[in-house]
């Protein structure tokens, strides 16, 4: 990465100044540029694409990638990495729901459904703040690679959900499912509960990465850990932190996956990492860490689904070259916001 | 590793030299160790493969004392040409039973085993090449595709808007697809909106009918071409609250979508197409009984499909099942 470069010579003093910043922004824009041009190239391929239902469809979709995208902003400035989201979001919705089963075939006692429900999500909540723990200590304190220890649990992770489930499919109880569902399919003010979720946890990330001091020592461990070490940054602290913080998220996007389907199976969770991954990092945040936006991962995350969207919308394209459309997308919106630093 | 291959299949030549018992006669019991390998459960029909190899493993080896059966499940192709390489070393297998997790990286390991006296069979998955194997057994693909395909037409009175759902691109969802598209093209008043791929999974396959909703305004029935799909797109029909659906069509006869028409419960789910990982069960106990009498089995087997409706749907329920 080199540092910003603008198109001007012009080097006098404040208006030099004042072009390179706005060139910085511009390019600062480029995945809302993206978005924007896939949106209008979307409505002039098919007029459905731009109705509240569709746009509604899309949201709610993005809404799981979206809540882990968060967290993991956090993880990738702090100079982290999380490849098990994906397994972890598998597994929790399997103890979810093996749990609230467990409950309501006479463990819990007489308790009434709703309490079950409300035991299965702080359940969800607490297994994925205790997942972010453990990777955070292996990480910080037992001094791993982040890659490889979350490569492990990738693996551990969905192996104990697949044996969970016999390798089939762990399905909630009738009942509960009834009453969970509408978490998923609701509106509350013209839209969907996942949509204001996904909402209200990139409001919460933008706050505590630009306006706290926990987000100004993720962002400065990021940069420099040793750096960070001398300015006496607990930096274990703050690594364990931001795991623990990817990992509620995990469990907020499984508390609104669960009641979609009602069901885990070992496919559950498939390649979310990466797709999280690619929400980050097509939203401008650098992969080697240091620097940031959450608003940039939310665009970033509505922009892989709109792709998938437009592609399912039309029958130009072979479906066999799926993948390629949304690989060169990915890569021309990277390159719209090249030389960032 | 190419170089590795090289060397081992010299070494096969060289061994072949000395010309091992020949595969076809009879296996005392005490000496027959049949080696499985299959896919390690993904989705739920490889769950059910995975089951079914071990309800045969238990039911052959206390039914035949002194057979051998050692079960082995891999994820990836390299992995499972591995585990072909420590049966025959380790557990020195003398019979074959192989789920292929892709066609052609498996045909030259599994040729390997071949040539080393071994008797294979190999199911689903064809080899590319089939002197690599002795007998073949596999599931209905054409059926699998026409038999949909003829029940919504007739279903139908032979006009209206139907949406396809696809596995993943594979030579086995093209030949279901094919079967499907050519039993379309004789009647003509029938459209096919569009196929897109699902990938078997039930969150994709919501995300897809999703979209087709948005797109087509009135549908009449879905080929949703598995019943793990078939959950995903009738939440997805559910959540738009339509009316116009009047049939989805799953595939292969998992339990939830066969009790379902047995009980007649779901005015959407009337009927199926079997395509059991029973198969798997079948092809283990047709080549151990086989080689215990010293026989071969044909070259090819087809286990049908069938279409499964409400009259047969109980000799395709098997609770125990994970599938």
């Amino acid at each position: 990465m080199q540092p910003a470069r603008t198109d001007t010579t012009v080097s006098t003093g404040a208006t030099g100044a004042s072009i390179a910043r706005l060139g910085a922004r511009i390019k600062g824009f480029g995945p809302v540029l993206g978005l924007l041009a896939l949106c209008i190239a979307g409505t002039l391929l098919n007029g459905d694409f731009a109705t509240l239902d569709n746009l509604m469809n899309v949201l709610t979709r993005t809404a799981f990638i979206g809540i882990i995208a968060v967290g993991m902003t956090f993880v990738i400035i702090s100079g982290g990495i999380d490849l098990s989201v994906g397994s972890m979001a598998a597994l929790i919705a399997g103890c979810m729901i093996y749990f609230m089963n467990a409950l309501a075939q006479g463990a819990g006692g007489n308790l009434a459904p709703i309490t079950m429900l409300v035991l299965g999500i702080a359940m969800a909540l607490v297994l994925g703040a205790g997942f972010g723990l453990m990777h955070g200590l292996l990480i910080s304190k037992g001094n791993i690679e982040p890659f490889i220890v979350t490569l492990g649990t990738l693996g551990i992770f969905r192996a104990v959900l697949t044996y969970l489930a016999d390798g089939g499919a762990l399905t909630l109880d009738a009942t509960l499912s009834e009453l969970y569902s509408p978490v998923y399919y609701t509106s509350v003010l013209g839209a969907p509960i996942p949509i204001w979720i996904f909402l209200f946890v990139a409001a919460a990330g933008a706050i505590i990465l630009n306006r706290t001091t926990f987000g100004r020592h993720v962002q400065a461990i990021g940069s420099n850990e040793q750096v960070a070490r001398y300015a006496a940054i607990n930096v274990d602290k703050v690594k364990i932190a931001t795991y623990m913080l990817l990992g509620i998220c995990v469990g907020i996007a499984t508390v609104l996956y669960v009641p979609r389907l009602g069901s885990a199976t070992p496919t559950t969770g498939l390649l979310w990492e990466l797709e999280a991954i690619a929400a980050v990092v097509v939203g401008g945040t650098a992969l080697k860490g240091g620097e940031g936006r959450i608003v940039g991962t939310v665009i970033g995350a509505i922009l892989l689904s709109v792709i998938s969207n437009i592609l399912n919308l039309t029958s130009i394209i072979s479906v066999y070259l799926n993948a390629a459309v949304q690989g060169v997308v990915i890569i021309a919106v990277a390159f719209l916001q090249r030389g960032r630093k | 590793m190419k170089s590795f291959i090289r060397v081992a299949g010299m070494a096969v030549l060289v061994m072949q030299a000395w010309a091992l018992p020949s595969a076809q006669a009879a296996a005392p019991a005490d000496k027959l160790v049949v080696g499985v390998a299959i896919p390690t459960a993904t989705h739920s029909f490889t769950s059910g493969i995975v089951w079914w190899a071990n309800q045969a493993k238990a039911e052959l080896e206390k039914a035949h004392p002194g057979v051998k059966i050692i079960v082995k499940t891999a994820a990836t192709a390299p992995e499972q040409a591995n585990q072909l390489q420590d049966m025959l070393t380790v557990n020195k297998i003398n019979t074959l039973v192989i789920f292929p997790i892709e066609s052609a990286s498996l045909t030259q390991p599994v040729a390997q085993v071949k040539n080393k006296g071994v008797y294979v069979t190999v199911v689903d998955r064809g080899l590319t090449n089939t002197q690599s194997q002795d007998a073949y057994i596999a599931g209905d693909n054409t059926a699998f595709g026409k038999l949909p395909a003829e029940y919504l037409a007739k279903s139908l009175n032979g006009k209206g808007n139907i949406v396809v759902l696809r596995g993943m691109p594979t030579t086995l969802d093209n030949e279901r697809f094919d079967a499907f598209s050519g039993v379309m093209k004789g009647h003509p008043e029938i459209k096919v909106l569009d196929a897109k791929y699902g990938n078997w999974n039930r969150d994709d396959a919501f995300k897809v009918m999703q979209d087709y909703l948005t797109r087509f305004k009135h549908i009449d029935a879905v080929w949703a071409a598995d019943d793990d799909m078939a959950i995903g797109v009738q939440k997805a029909i559910a959540q738009a609250k339509r009316t116009d659906i009047k049939q989805v069509f799953g595939g292969a006869g998992a339990k939830g979508a066969v009790k379902k028409i047995m009980d007649g419960s779901d005015p959407q789910i009337v009927a199926d197409v079997s395509y059991s990982p029973k198969f798997m069960y079948d092809a283990i106990k047709l080549t151990t009984e086989a080689r215990l009498k010293g026989e071969k089995l044909p070259a090819n087997t087809i286990i049908p499909s069938v279409l499964i409706t409400r009259e047969n749907a109980k000799q395709f329920y098997f609770p125990n099942s994970p599938f």
